[in-house]
């Protein structure tokens, strides 16, 4: 039996439980290797007059300190937009923007002398809220970007019934637990070998190389783990690795920086905060007829990923829901913050609390069960889970326009599960049982109230930059019989390593022990996307799963040789080769043989995903591959004297599709629950008036502990899931869809302030106690 | 400088130190035990717990100074010589108490210490005695399962195999 869809631990266990996995800050370094940290603007903005670098170079210790005018070539670390300059150049910001770079015999030195630079800013005002940038019109792109699918105004002003409103969803700090880390080694010919803790070498080795001046050819990046990323180091890991160069360069040392965590929190982006507007009509039975939303994203001082951060937005502005008309209006805002910037779900969380907003005020405004009014507005299911392979292309494509309903932007939903899923965890989480003993309990208790809700999540699956969704993979067999795998995918700790052996152990029938999977390194697979859109698995899965497809295919022709029967006779079962007529050998000996009968053991893989094709300035299209989907019922209660509350039982179903491995996709559930609950519940964010962000550490800024999960927490697979798209072995991605599930537990604690009184709780995110008090004051007035 | 001189998981180590060096530099730094791990900067994570004379420490919160003449554990000393894993080691192993692994050695160091003065701790226990390591990738679910677990009592399986 292959190990494909086995619970295997993650890779590298063994590793982590005795403190052997190493890290990049736990690489050895080389002697004299030189530690880096950045002198930071202490202004929001302002004109950059002068810079006393004195008394830093007087503190021994510190070998040299560089400003932009010291920068060899390129001054840019931007994913983007080239609007992201290393160090400052004529202006500053944001509180945070590195100024000048120190470089040090070690990293206590350069961070101690990093504050001793004196920084002359003539500030200029600074845009800082939402108001302030929307009446300067500060913002990317020309104006706000507009999805629109039939006349949302005109069938909202003809609805039964309207309302409006605005929700404020806070931004969302990613505590990666391991601080943002780099390490370059200088080399012959002015070559670079980087280590960086990055979701995506490829563009570490693009920025380094534009930054020493040389071709991509000259600089390898290697990256064998995180500890997390979550987005965070998508691009974010691009100064520390470029400062990390052009000091090596400068020095001719090895040069090496990692972020203090507060200084992680004051540097590096975040998820962008927004506000939605909605304007919804719908009928008596909550089914909405047009809605309308605008978006107001903070997107701080540079673009970085905010166009495709703020476009998966408006995606998601449907979630699971038919919105027979509607229009989304999209302001990418610039402000002097830090840039905002990739965090697990790209925008698709902010979108999608907009409508569960809008489906929470309906059945509220309705006097009707939230769940009832999610049901009767959810996509229609265009055939079951275990709907019969589709009819010959001429029928199904006629029998499609008539049945299959499609999004805002016109993508026809074709495999939706959430009915029989949403049924199942009603049932199985008792939905109907504990509303009513909820409403019992409040009907007897004046000061704990308590809330339930039930929520679910549809989420687009792959990158919606489509040239993104491609991958390769290098596959070794050696003559021994062990196998080393590498593609272009990083791990960050969501198994994707095992995964990729498992994926490959399908194929060879070998035993998992005979794979490695080794660091990511850009000298083995080029031009690598970055692992986020949760497409690691389903992009590098195929591509590893082609190489080995390659090697398998000529191992079967070496060993039939051998044996004298036909190739297509020849199987990999159990770590044997065999033409299933008896005579087989063991896996080792194949590849022996196959060495010694000059056959090429290696090969890479190459997959692009097929079917995605969109417009995004329209609008227009299919950005997915396929949907992901999920859904969660939260219980929580609520101390109505202090708005302090808890999440007292939290139930779930998710699909995965067919599992690659069901132990890891289990853990990504349960820890993107939480991590989404955190963020609309404890996590909060806060700048003062001089924009600099005061909560800048764990002290600060609350992040879920031990106890703040639910006591209760029940997670479970899908069972009939199973990708209707041709994935690897038809399973489904799962890094960010869970995230959404936390959603249940805002609406929770809406449905529970909502028992205080009549009026609507209007609760705002993230739902501190702060806000929840505010919101039980709020229903009590009616 | 002065001159320190501790016991780290049994052996006998001494190093020249400033006043200020933190016990969780000198171990990553001059004893090269790079396990433990710096996670916060400033004593809230817990990714860097190490044991000094059996009592639970956040490395970064206590000088390697102070730690002069001092029995100090970190995770690199947890498994027995021949390499087993010891039972807390195994449970996270089997039972998925970690993803990305950097909050794993100040867990098990904590989790160590937790189920040596309190050998079988309710759920409630546990989860209280976690409330100094934040983890930000698991959901704390299986790390408290795999504690419950090492302590002999009993869990359900995680996802057990179709
Ligand atoms: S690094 Fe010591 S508690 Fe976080
Ligand atoms: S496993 Fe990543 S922080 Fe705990």
């Amino acid at each position: 039996m292959s190990s494909l869809a086995r619970p295997l631990p993650h890779d590298a266990a063994r590793l982590h439980v005795t403190g052997q996995a190493r890290y990049v800050d736990d690489i050895p370094t080389p002697a004299g290797t030189l530690h880096l940290a950045f002198g930071l603007s202490e202004v929001a903005h302002g004109v950059l007059r002068g810079i006393d670098l004195s008394e830093v170079r007087n503190c021994p210790g510190v070998i040299d300190v560089l400003t932009a005018a010291d920068l060899p070539f390129d001054n840019d670390v931007s994913p983007s937009a080239h609007d992201e300059p290393l160090l400052a150049t004529d202006r500053v910001h944001y509180v945070g923007q590195p100024v000048f770079l120190v470089i040090a015999d070690s990293h206590l030195t350069a961070r101690r002398a990093a504050r001793k630079g004196r920084i002359a800013i003539d500030p200029l005002p600074a845009i800082l809220t939402v108001d302030q940038a929307m009446e300067a019109n500060s913002r990317f792109e020309e104006g706000p970007r507009v999805y629109e699918k039939g006349d949302a105004k005109a069938a909202i002003a003809d609805a039964m019934h309207r309302l409006t409103g605005t929700i404020e969803v806070g931004g969302q700090e990613h505590f990666y637990l391991e601080g943002q880390a780099a390490m370059a080694l200088p080399q012959d010919g002015g070559d670079m070998v980087i280590h960086s803790s990055t979701q995506h070498p490829t563009e570490i080795q693009h920025k380094v190389a534009e930054a020493v001046g040389l071709p991509m050819h000259a600089v390898r990046v290697e990256m064998r783990r995180m500890g997390g990323g979550f987005g965070g180091k998508e691009s974010q890991g691009n100064a520390l690795a470029v400062a990390c160069a052009i000091a090596a360069r400068h020095t001719g040392r090895a040069c090496k920086m990692r972020y203090d965590r507060d200084d992680d929190m004051v540097i590096t982006g975040k998820r962008h905060d927004i506000r939605i507007d909605y304007d919804v009509g719908f009928d008596d039975a909550g089914r909405v007829a047009g809605v309308n939303f605008v978006h107001k994203l903070r997107c701080g001082w540079a673009m970085d990923l905010s166009l495709p951060v703020a476009d998966r937005a408006m995606l998601h502005a449907d979630n699971a829901y038919h919105l027979p008309t509607c229009r989304i209006e999209s302001h990418r805002l610039k402000t002097n913050t830090q840039s905002a910037t990739a965090f697990r779900g790209f925008g698709g969380p902010q979108g999608m609390v907009g409508i569960e907003r809008v489906m929470d005020h309906i059945a509220h405004h309705l006097g009707l069960d939230p769940l009832a009014v999610r049901q009767v507005n959810y996509y229609s299911e265009a055939g079951g889970p275990s709907a019969p392979p589709p009819p010959p292309e001429s029928i199904s494509a006629k029998m499609k326009t008539e049945a299959v309903q499609t999004t805002p932007y016109f993508m026809e939903v074709e495999d939706f599960e959430l009915h029989a899923i949403t049924a199942q965890l009603a049932d199985q989480a008792g939905y109907a049982a504990r509303r009513a003993a909820v409403a019992a309990w409040n009907a007897d208790n004046a000061v704990v109230k308590r809330g339930v809700a039930l929520t679910p999540v549809k989420f687009g699956i792959s990158f919606t930059l489509t040239h993104l969704n491609q991958a390769g993979a290098l596959v070794h067999v050696y003559s021994d019989g062990s196998i080393q795998v590498n593609h272009g995918g990083t791990e960050m700790g969501q198994g994707l390593f095992q995964k990729m052996a498992q994926v490959a152990d399908a194929s060879f029938g070998c035993g998992i022990e005979r794979i490695k999977v080794t660091a990511t390194d850009t000298s083995k697979v080029p031009n690598t996307s970055a692992t986020a859109a949760s497409s690691g698995s389903d992009l590098n899965g195929m591509a590893v799963r082609a190489a080995c497809e390659v090697i398998k295919a000529r191992m079967a022709e070496g060993v039939a040789a051998y044996f004298g029967c036909d190739a297509r006779d020849i199987r990999f079962v159990g770590g044997q080769v065999s033409d299933g007529a008896g005579r087989e050998i063991s896996f080792d000996e194949a590849a022996q043989r196959c060495y010694e009968a000059r056959i090429s053991l290696s090969s890479t893989g190459y997959y692009k995903t097929p079917k995605v094709a969109w417009d995004r300035i329209a609008g227009r299209g299919r950005p997915f591959y396929y949907f992901a989907y999920g859904a969660a019922m939260s219980e929580v209660a609520v101390d109505t004297l202090t708005g302090e509350y808890r999440i007292l039982r939290s139930d779930i179903i998710h699909d995965v599709g067919a599992s690659l491995n069901p132990a890891i996709d289990v853990g990504q559930i349960e820890g993107g629950f939480v991590q989404g609950a955190g963020w609309l519940t404890s996590e909060e964010l806060v700048w003062n008036g001089d924009g600099r962000l005061r909560t800048h550490a764990p002290s600060t800024y609350k992040i879920p502990a031990c106890g703040d999960r639910p006591d209760v927490f029940n997670v479970e697979l899908w069972s009939e899931g199973r990708n209707r798209e041709d994935t690897i072995y038809r399973s489904k991605a799962v890094g960010e869809p869970p995230f959404m599930l936390g959603i249940s537990a805002l609406m929770a604690l809406s449905d529970a302030v909502a028992a205080c009184g009549t009026g609507y709780p209007d609760l705002q995110a993230p739902a501190t106690p702060e806000r929840v008090l505010a919101a039980v004051n709020k229903v009590r007035r009616g | 400088m002065t001159k320190i001189t501790m016991t780290v998981n049994g052996k006998s180590y001494s190093g020249e130190v400033e006043g200020r060096t933190l016990l969780v530099n000198f171990l990553r730094e001059t004893l090269s035990l790079t396990g433990t791990h710096v996670g916060c900067d400033t004593s809230q994570c817990g990714a860097c717990t190490v044991h000094v004379n059996g009592q639970n420490v956040k490395s970064c919160t206590m000088f390697a100074i102070e730690a002069d003449g001092a029995d100090v554990t970190t995770v690199e000393g947890i498994a027995a010589p021949d390499g087993t894993l010891s039972t807390v080691q195994q449970a996270f192993q089997d039972y998925h108490g970690l993803q990305c692994g950097f909050c794993t050695p100040g867990m098990i160091m904590t989790a160590t210490k937790l189920l040596e003065n309190n050998p079988k701790p309710t759920e409630h226990e546990v989860r209280e005695y976690l409330e100094g390591n934040i983890c930000r990738c698991t959901g704390y679910h299986n790390i408290v399962k795999a504690i419950m677990a090492a302590s002999g009592q009993e869990v359900t399986p995680v996802a057990a195999a179709e």
